[in-house]
């Protein structure tokens, strides 16, 4: 074999071992990069929508009983978002979509609040007739809109404040 | 601030199958050009080394889609493609010591060493269908782990080879039980430390900003380092008793997340090693050959000179940055050239640039059972996977750093490259572990799909993460029972946290 075949083989040889490094490497930087952030002031640069398998299932609970809440989204006035503005998860954002928020420690909850004070499943907020509801699911320190304790699925206006354990959320546009 | 969005896990079958191509390819090309490089010609068997290699890695990858589905996809390609490299390059040893009229058959025992590995490793991934079933066996690892680590101390079971005593002889095979034995140890340390961690994590006295444990606390500490001392003193090897001390301190760390551990047992460590160099001759021989190998006097010490290390480097040198090609270099010069120093021969003959790219692959291999670790749900997963891809990345910073003088030569094997059969075997099972545990982390959560409607009583498992007690204030949600659940979850699958 001519000494040029030999050369040519010996660094093929390499570059075989690094496309295969990269190869593995790129196939890492899916699972680095592949978790979309979005910012919180800005505009949200990627589809702004719950994933379907992480919006929680209707309620047997819910006012509308085996009736599918609406897509809310009527006026300008529709809030766009939930922002924590309180307590441990401060500044974590949720795009509102057209299913419910479920607020808990569990780790099927939308939201997943690491608060010692809250229940496993503590609150949903859902939409229904153009607007947006906010639940107590029989929390053991409840769930307050303002000052006053939510008894029964009760309108949330923008801005409003929906008080779970330590942490106050708010629905922002 | 930002939202997280989580995104679709894919199950990544097909990538792993696309990767397996370049990987046995990379062994089955290093095969053919050892021959060629050597001979002149292709090795006579390449193509039913091939077909056989490509079955096996074809098998497991079979039973990954049958048995973990969702497990990582570039575990097993990176061990593939490792595994090839160092059977091609045993057997150019082998050729090498032909060459020189010194019959020599390693790379047929080692491909069977392979073949049965890659069984077990398949065996394994069938027959363990949840990693959290390896926790019922803590204290019985940790019994079978010591007298691992002890075995070789046995009077007639045990040979010392080249003044360690890390080697049992059962019929006709030699064998280190520490190669199993920091298997089982990873297995012990991560059923004791998730039960213990928080003891071990409560508050101590803050000493210039490092927050220190209590002395009373220090006890399973202490307890490792001793145990690892006197294997550097009985055995006389400083990579076996490093790695285990390491492994334990490495999982004290991932446990309690203490800057502290780390540092005490680093300390103990230098400290019990320097006191060692000073005390007995065979380990301040080692130091000497360490720190002056070039030193004439100690090169030509009849035994236990530095010749073998700097016949290393030397071959280091002559490999050069795109190496020497295979099968035309020289790494047959150096003893145990096919397995303690099987680094220095792959540098002599791929080059600089070659050994790189191993050397990432071992990151990439460490990185993604780290990410497994993250990933997984338990802690007793979260610890197991932690230390098992600490242990294989430390394992070669003890043989690279040895072979490249950052830290005294010892006798641990590297993983899946160098030549022996019980290094092959534990470090398939960890591979196998690793793809069990990453099967059940990358595996979407199962109660989003199929869970409970929300409001039905029953309650799903509280979370719980270390620190997030806070006083005062109104009463607390369920707190975990103290007996700790092994399907404990410490974080959410899903949503914002």
């Amino acid at each position: 074999m001519s000494e040029l075949t030999i050369t040519l083989l010996r660094l093929g040889y390499l570059v075989l071992l690094w496309l295969f490094v990269a190869s593995a490497i790129g196939v890492l930087r899916r699972d680095l990069y592949g978790t979309k952030i979005v910012d919180r002031r800005g505009r949200p640069k990627g589809p702004a929508s719950v994933t379907p398998g992480q919006a929680a299932p209707p309620s047997p609970k819910s006012p509308a009983k085996g009736q599918q809440p609406r897509p809310a989204k009527p006026a300008k006035s529709a809030p766009t978002r939930l922002v924590v503005t309180e307590g441990p998860l401060r500044g974590t954002t949720i795009p509102l979509g057209a299913s419910s928020v479920l607020i808990g420690r569990a780790p099927s909850c939308t939201l997943v609040l690491d608060d010692d004070y809250s229940s496993s499943r503590h609150a949903r907020i859902f939409p229904q007739d153009g607007g947006w509801f906010v639940e107590d699911l029989g929390s053991t320190n409840g769930t307050f809109l303002g000052d006053t304790k939510v008894e029964q699925p009760t309108p949330v206006t923008p801005g409003a404040q929906v008080r779970v354990g330590q942490s106050v959320l708010e629905l922002q546009r | 601030m930002a939202t997280i969005q989580p995104h679709r896990v894919r199950p990544g079958r097909g990538v792993e199958l696309a990767l397996l191509v370049p990987a046995l390819l990379i062994g089955l090309a290093a095969y053919a050009l050892t021959g060629l490089g050597v001979t002149g010609e292709l090795p006579g068997n390449v193509v039913g080394y091939g077909v056989g290699m490509a079955a096996l890695a074809l098998g497991l990858h079979v039973v990954l889609r049958w048995r973990a589905p969702y497990a990582d996809p570039v575990i097993l390609p990176v061990a593939i493609a490792l595994n090839g490299i160092g059977l091609a390059m045993i057997y150019r040893i082998d050729l090498g010591m032909v060459a020189r009229g010194r019959e020599q058959d390693f790379a047929t025992r080692q491909l069977g060493w392979t073949t049965f590995a890659l069984l077990l490793a398949a065996g394994v991934l069938v027959v363990l269908r949840d990693h959290r079933t390896l926790r019922r066996y803590t204290y019985t690892a940790m019994v079978v782990g010591l007298l691992l680590i002890v075995l070789p101390l046995v009077p007639g079971l045990g040979v010392e080879i080249n003044g360690a005593r890390i080697w049992i002889r059962l019929g006709g095979f030699s064998l280190q039980p520490a190669e199993i034995g920091k298997l089982v140890l990873a297995v012990f340390f991560a059923g004791y430390l998730v039960t213990n961690r928080d003891t071990l994590a409560l508050a101590g006295p803050k000493i210039l900003g490092l927050q220190l444990p209590r002395i009373r606390d220090l006890g399973p500490l202490v307890l490792a380092w001793a145990v690892s001392i006197s294997v550097l003193v009985l055995e006389r090897d400083l990579g076996t008793s490093l790695l285990f001390f390491g492994l334990f301190v490495a999982m004290l760390y991932l446990a309690t997340e203490r800057t502290s551990w780390v540092v005490i047992g680093l300390g103990l460590f230098l400290g019990g090693a320097a006191l060692a160099a000073t005390t007995f001759g065979h380990v301040a021989a080692r130091f000497d050959v360490w720190l002056n190998a070039l030193d004439p006097e100690i090169y030509n010490r009849a035994p236990g000179g530095s010749g073998q290390l700097v016949g290393g480097l030397f071959g280091l040198a002559g490999g050069g940055l795109f190496g020497t090609g295979w099968g035309k270099g020289r790494p047959d010069l150096v003893p145990y050239a096919e397995s303690d120093f099987i680094v220095a021969s792959l540098g002599e003959e791929i080059g600089l640039t070659g050994l790189l790219a191993i050397l990432l692959c071992y990151l990439v291999l460490a990185e993604r059972g780290l990410r497994t670790a993250i990933g997984v749900r338990d802690g007793f997963g979260k610890l197991l996977a932690g230390g098992l891809a600490f242990v294989v990345a430390f394992q070669c910073f003890i043989v690279v750093g040895g072979i490249t003088r950052i830290i005294p030569l010892t006798g641990l094997t590297t993983p899946f490259l160098a030549y022996g059969g019980s290094s092959l075997l534990a470090n398939w099972i960890i591979v196998a572990l690793l793809l069990r545990i990453s099967d059940d982390a990358r595996r979407p959560a199962p109660d989003l799909v199929t869970g409970p409607p929300p409001g039905t009583t029953t309650a799903p498992l509280p979370v719980r993460t270390p620190g997030s007690s806070r006083a005062g204030a109104p009463r607390r949600e369920g707190e975990p029972e103290p007996s700790a659940d092994p399907t404990e979850r410490i974080a959410g699958p899903g949503g914002v946290r």
